[in-house]
């Protein structure tokens, strides 16, 4: 295949820890397979050499959490054929979404000396809140094996083999003894979505939702579950606003625990 | 008189986004910036009301490349805090867990990162062209490194072992003999990495640096140990707030770092091998002679092979430990929450990394404080680029630009650490 065929690959960042496009360098089985099938057109994290748009296909990480952001993905997005979100914090807002439910200005006051020199918006927010995405990819990080499924399958043109369903179904598929039921561990694995092969369970702790929640999660019901286990509100609301905190099923999860 | 700027609107192959600017005034460097436009994520402020239990997985979402870092500092800072003392195996668990990083984080440096300046490529991908066998010894070194993080930690980034007072679950012993023959094999790549980057061409430059870096009466630091400089420093994690400054300065979102009445120092590799060479086991230390490395190494372009000699060691170490493990009795020693405030330092792959937590009686954080390696070195980086720059004042704008980037990437520089930072311009009027 001449170079010229190959499909140009984009990789931009966001507000984020480069974990997940980091995900890409740690495929170190695949990473020289898929290299040569197609073009990196733009990733400074790998590369100096950088070319200019349109792309074929632009992973995105990270959220929208300044002015300048905000009109960057625009033309991400002006510039891509395909554009796919990966990781917690490009399709959920990430951890730094927790600022979403306090006072901006008195956490920049807290962090920096000169607030004045730092421009942030109130939100950290996902991508797919401003502009159209075309798959979310869900985890923090995100599944490396996940990330190849879904790049093979995108330049493929068909669909990729990434399920939506919970965790608990990866925890019996491994033969796991269910923690919130033995252990009666504060598990948020029947809410959340599989992807991570059920790792904290078969580390003998509960799941803390960092792939998000699951296609449809009945959040009522695992907080009922939290009561009875004897967890306060506080401590359920704390779960469910963790590294997913702004998706909105874990979102109106943590507010209810709110309410008095 | 002439002038010009040299400006890098992205600096490539490091890890955030931040740019460098450096302004010259015929052969005299005016200005130089290193912006971190990475945007802020606010940890300190969001850590504020959560529970310590939850601070090694929060922090370490401050950094992919070293995960581990964040949650070595964090869980000994709170085990500092409530008077827990971890399992003599756990500690060495823990070690065993930070080589793999090292491994791993040094891999990605000296190979994917640096090693396409010295040898002329935008990338490792472009370098795996001509050198195929190179760039292949690195991904299986690599995938090594990553492997310890797993066995221990479930995943590469963002392993979810890491608990206060040990690790969640611990592994059997045959599960880390398993990784022996590998590591027997890594610890061969990295001497050749050693020989490799030895034949690299390095510029002619030296630097009076003060070094600083954790130091251990027995051990090549990673957890423990007291904070010392070449200049007199010696000190405990809990006086680090007395001896350093953190200056907010307009043109980046990453805080500076310098040394109360002194000015700019350096941590990382430079730092820990010009201090502490002497606790290297002897086949990093004659590998680190055979290279001609003595300490102190002054010319930071040469970073790339004391990374080397600390891969090296952690290889070797990852070994020892290997060989010497007994789990532990418990995987974890567990403490209720009191009203408490803990300090750590630990030595992340490019450098100390500082946390402080004060808790509540409950155990919730109260205020919490973290100064990463890079935000530590940028202002070294900065006073390295003007006395550089400076040489470069004959050189063609494209490569000068780029020895200017290799120069700071010398620092292997993180920069969503330091926001919790790099875009290059070099302007010449």
């Amino acid at each position: 295949m001449n170079s010229k065929a190959k499909p140009r690959v984009a990789v931009f960042k966001f507000a984020s820890c480069d974990g997940c496009q980091l995900s890409l360098l740690d495929a170190e089985d695949e990473l020289l397979a898929v290299t040569s099938a197609i073009q990196i057109a733009y990733f400074p994290e790998a590369s100096r050499a950088t070319r200019k748009g349109p792309y074929d296909l632009a992973l995105v990480e990270g959220s929208i959490t300044t002015h300048h952001d905000a009109q960057a993905i625009q033309e991400v997005r002006r510039q891509s054929k395909i554009l796919i979100t990966i990781g917690a914090c490009a399709t959920a807002g990430g951890i730094q979404a927790l600022r979403n439910w306090k006072d901006i200005d008195e956490f920049v006051r807290v962090v920096y000396a000169s607030p004045q020199f730092v421009s942030t918006l109130k939100l950290s927010t996902p991508i797919a809140e401003h502009v159209p995405v075309d798959f979310e990819l869900r985890g923090c990080p995100i599944n490396k094996y996940q990330l190849i499924e879904l790049i093979a399958a995108t330049l493929a043109g068909r669909k990729p083999n990434i399920p939506s369903y919970s965790v608990c179904l990866e925890c019996k598929r491994k033969s796991n003894v269910c923690i919130l039921v033995a252990r009666g561990a504060a598990c948020l694995g029947p809410a959340t979505q599989a992807g991570c092969g059920a790792l904290c369970p078969s580390f003998d702790r509960a799941c803390y939702g960092c792939f998000g929640p699951m296609e449809s999660p009945n959040t009522a019901s695992l907080i009922n579950q939290f009561r009875i286990l004897g967890q306060t509100n506080d401590r359920i609301s704390r779960a469910f606003r963790g590294f997913n905190a702004w998706a909105w099923q874990f979102r109106k999860a943590s507010e209810e625990c709110e309410r008095p | 008189m002439t002038g010009r700027t040299i400006r890098v609107d992205t600096l490539a192959r490091v890890e955030g986004e931040g740019e460098l600017f450096i302004k010259m005034a015929g052969d005299r460097v005016a200005d130089v910036k290193l912006r971190i436009y990475e945007p802020p994520r606010l940890f300190e402020a969001f850590l504020r009301g959560r529970h310590f239990s939850e601070a090694p997985d929060i922090t370490a979402r401050i950094c992919g490349i070293c995960p581990i870092a964040y949650q070595m500092s964090a869980a000994h800072a709170i085990e500092r805090a409530l008077g827990i003392r971890v399992d003599p195996a756990v500690r060495l668990l823990r070690r065993l867990f930070y080589s793999g990083e090292w491994i791993e984080s040094h891999t990605l440096h000296i190979y994917m990162l640096h090693a396409p300046d010295f040898l002329g490529y935008p990338d490792a991908i472009a370098m795996a062209r001509d050198h195929r066998a190179v760039v292949e010894r690195a991904l299986r070194l690599k995938k090594i490194g990553n492997h310890i993080v797993t066995l221990l930690g479930g995943r590469e980034i963002h392993p979810i072992s890491t608990a206060v007072g040990g690790f969640y679950k611990t592994p059997a012993r045959s599960q880390l003999r398993e990784l022996s023959e590998d590591l027997k094999w890594a610890l061969d790549a990295s001497l050749e990495t050693v020989r490799w980057t030895c034949t690299l061409d390095f510029p002619d430059f030296e630097q009076d640096y003060e070094f600083v870096a954790l130091r251990h009466p027995d051990e090549y630091p990673f957890n423990e140990g007291r904070l010392v400089s070449n200049r007199g420093l010696d000190i405990d994690a809990a006086e680090y707030e007395d001896h350093f400054i953190e200056s907010h300065v307009k043109h980046s979102n990453a805080l500076h770092s310098v040394v109360r009445g002194r000015g700019s120092y350096l941590v990382g590799p430079l730092a820990r091998f010009s201090l502490n060479s002497d606790k290297l086991p002897e086949v990093a230390r004659q590998a680190a002679r055979d290279a001609r490395l003595h300490p102190p190494v002054k010319n930071p372009f040469r970073g790339i092979e004391v990374r080397a000699v600390e891969l090296v060691f952690a290889c070797a170490e990852a070994l020892r430990i290997i060989e010497a493990y007994e789990p532990p009795g418990v995987p974890r020693v567990e403490a209720p929450g009191r009203a408490s405030v803990g300090q750590a330092i630990t030595e992340a792959p490019r450098g100390i990394l500082y946390h402080r937590y004060a808790l509540s009686e409950k155990g919730l954080i109260l205020a919490a404080k973290i100064v990463a390696p890079t935000s530590q070195n940028l202002k070294r980086i900065e006073d390295d680029l003007r006395e550089y720059a400076a040489h470069l004042v004959a050189w063609p704008l494209d490569d000068a630009t780029w020895k200017c980037e290799q120069a700071v990437r010398n620092y292997d520089p993180c920069i969503s650490c330091a926001t919790h930072f790099l875009k290059l311009n070099i302007q010449r009027s």
